[in-house]
């Protein structure tokens, strides 16, 4: 375990396979929750969040679980009900504890477990056979490269809302392409990491 | 509605893709070629006609409160099943799918579809709808994956159609392509509902 490899992880999670401008994970929040900045914000934080559990979580799981009585097949019907029920109880948690955090958070906690890059995150940390740190730190920065694509997104739709745009590509088209000449500028990380 | 409108509705009017713009992430990731999309396709409806004909079946039997995890765990069997039989049969197109197999689970059109269709009516109008939407989605990714294909690399299905002239635009096939390609064609089927109702 060194520390090269494992900020390679993290800038490789960030910036070069960034979840959703390059594995194109986590979409309908995307699209969804980048109409304001505020929202942007806190959608982000809500996913980081969720994100760095769900990846403790379903390692902790499929490793002392699933693996050791040879059922590593149910693996994706174990982890979407861990990662509903993680979801459901962060949200009582955080109710509880904090309750300022929760009503800044709130609404944007259900929709998380329906939000792919949770789910993807947790597959792909089985598929590249991750330690646990390498989970944890895999886990956290895909929540900071969501969070970074979300906000950034969030503020150029803000723009893009004043700007004269044809009727037929008002909405989420011009969003998309958006997004694509975002994941241009994002393609210019490409080679920052060798994996 | 009749019966055959149950399954005509998804293919075009209310196309999960273009017009819902429901479980887009597959339909950006996995378009790189015609057979990919394909494959996805067919898995997805696959997903969506057995959920929506177990759903409907047991619908009675759900307690409303606990219906979601019902519907997520009937979803989950069936992209089990389609993730075992891909591996088994078609290595190369489980490969080339990748992560995007289990992801089917989240995909939002099948939870849609159980949620607003398949837990409110019947076996045989559920199984329609399954099949229609199922068939909408598959044309929304057979259609992005054709254009991203033609243009990024000059054939379709493996096969030369543009010729060695033909200098392929790579951008159609590398990730900001998919964006800027799907959200045109949602731009082109805005368009033309636009013009249909005038």
């Amino acid at each position: 375990m060194d520390v090269a490899g494992l900020l390679a992880i993290a800038v490789g999670a960030i910036l070069v396979n960034n979840f959703v401008l390059h594995r194109f994970l986590g979409l309908c929040p995307f699209l969804g929750v980048s109409k304001q900045l505020d929202a942007a914000v806190g959608m982000g934080f809500a996913v980081i969040f969720v994100m760095t559990m769900a990846s403790v979580v379903t390692f902790g799981i499929y490793h002392f679980i699933l693996a050791p009585f040879g059922i590593e097949y149910l693996r994706t019907i174990a982890f979407i009900l861990v990662i509903a029920t993680l979801v459901q109880f962060v949200e009582m948690l955080i109710e509880k504890t904090s309750p300022s955090l929760y009503s800044a958070l709130g609404i944007y906690l259900p929709l998380i477990t329906t939000n792919c890059a949770v789910l993807g995150v947790a597959v792909l940390n089985i598929d590249k056979s991750y330690s646990f740190v390498e989970t944890l730190i895999h886990g956290f920065s895909a929540g900071i490269g969501f969070t970074v694509a979300l906000v950034l997104m969030a503020g150029i739709r803000e723009r893009v809302e004043l700007a004269d745009v044809p009727e037929s590509l008002k909405g989420v088209p011009v969003a998309f392409i958006v997004a694509g000449l975002m994941s241009i500028a994002f393609l210019g990380f490409t080679g920052l990491v060798v994996e | 509605m009749s019966t055959w409108d149950d399954f005509t509705k998804g293919i075009v009017k209310e196309n999960p893709v273009f017009r819902l713009v429901l479980g887009l992430c597959p339909v950006l990731a996995v378009t790189t070629s015609l057979k990919n999309g394909l494959g996805m396709g067919l898995a997805a409806t696959f997903v969506l006609v057995g959920s929506n004909f177990i759903v409907s079946l047991i619908r009675k039997g759900i307690p409303a409160r606990i219906r979601i995890p019902c519907y997520i765990t009937v979803i989950a069997s069936f992209v089990t099943v389609v993730d075992l039989v891909m591996a088994g049969y078609m290595p190369e197109l489980h490969k080339n799918l990748g992560i995007f197999i289990p992801l089917i689970v989240v995909n939002c059109v099948i939870l849609g579809r159980a949620e607003a269709f398949a837990g409110k009516n019947g076996v045989g109008k559920s199984f329609l709808d399954g099949l229609g939407m199922g068939v909408g989605f598959t044309f929304a990714l057979v259609v992005t994956a054709a254009v991203r294909e033609i243009i990024g690399t000059g054939k379709i299905w493996g096969l030369v159609l543009l010729g060695t002239k033909y200098n392929p635009v790579l951008f159609a096939v590398l990730s900001p392509g998919a964006f800027v390609t799907l959200g045109l064609l949602i731009g082109l089927f805005n368009m033309l509902e636009a013009r249909r109702k005038t």
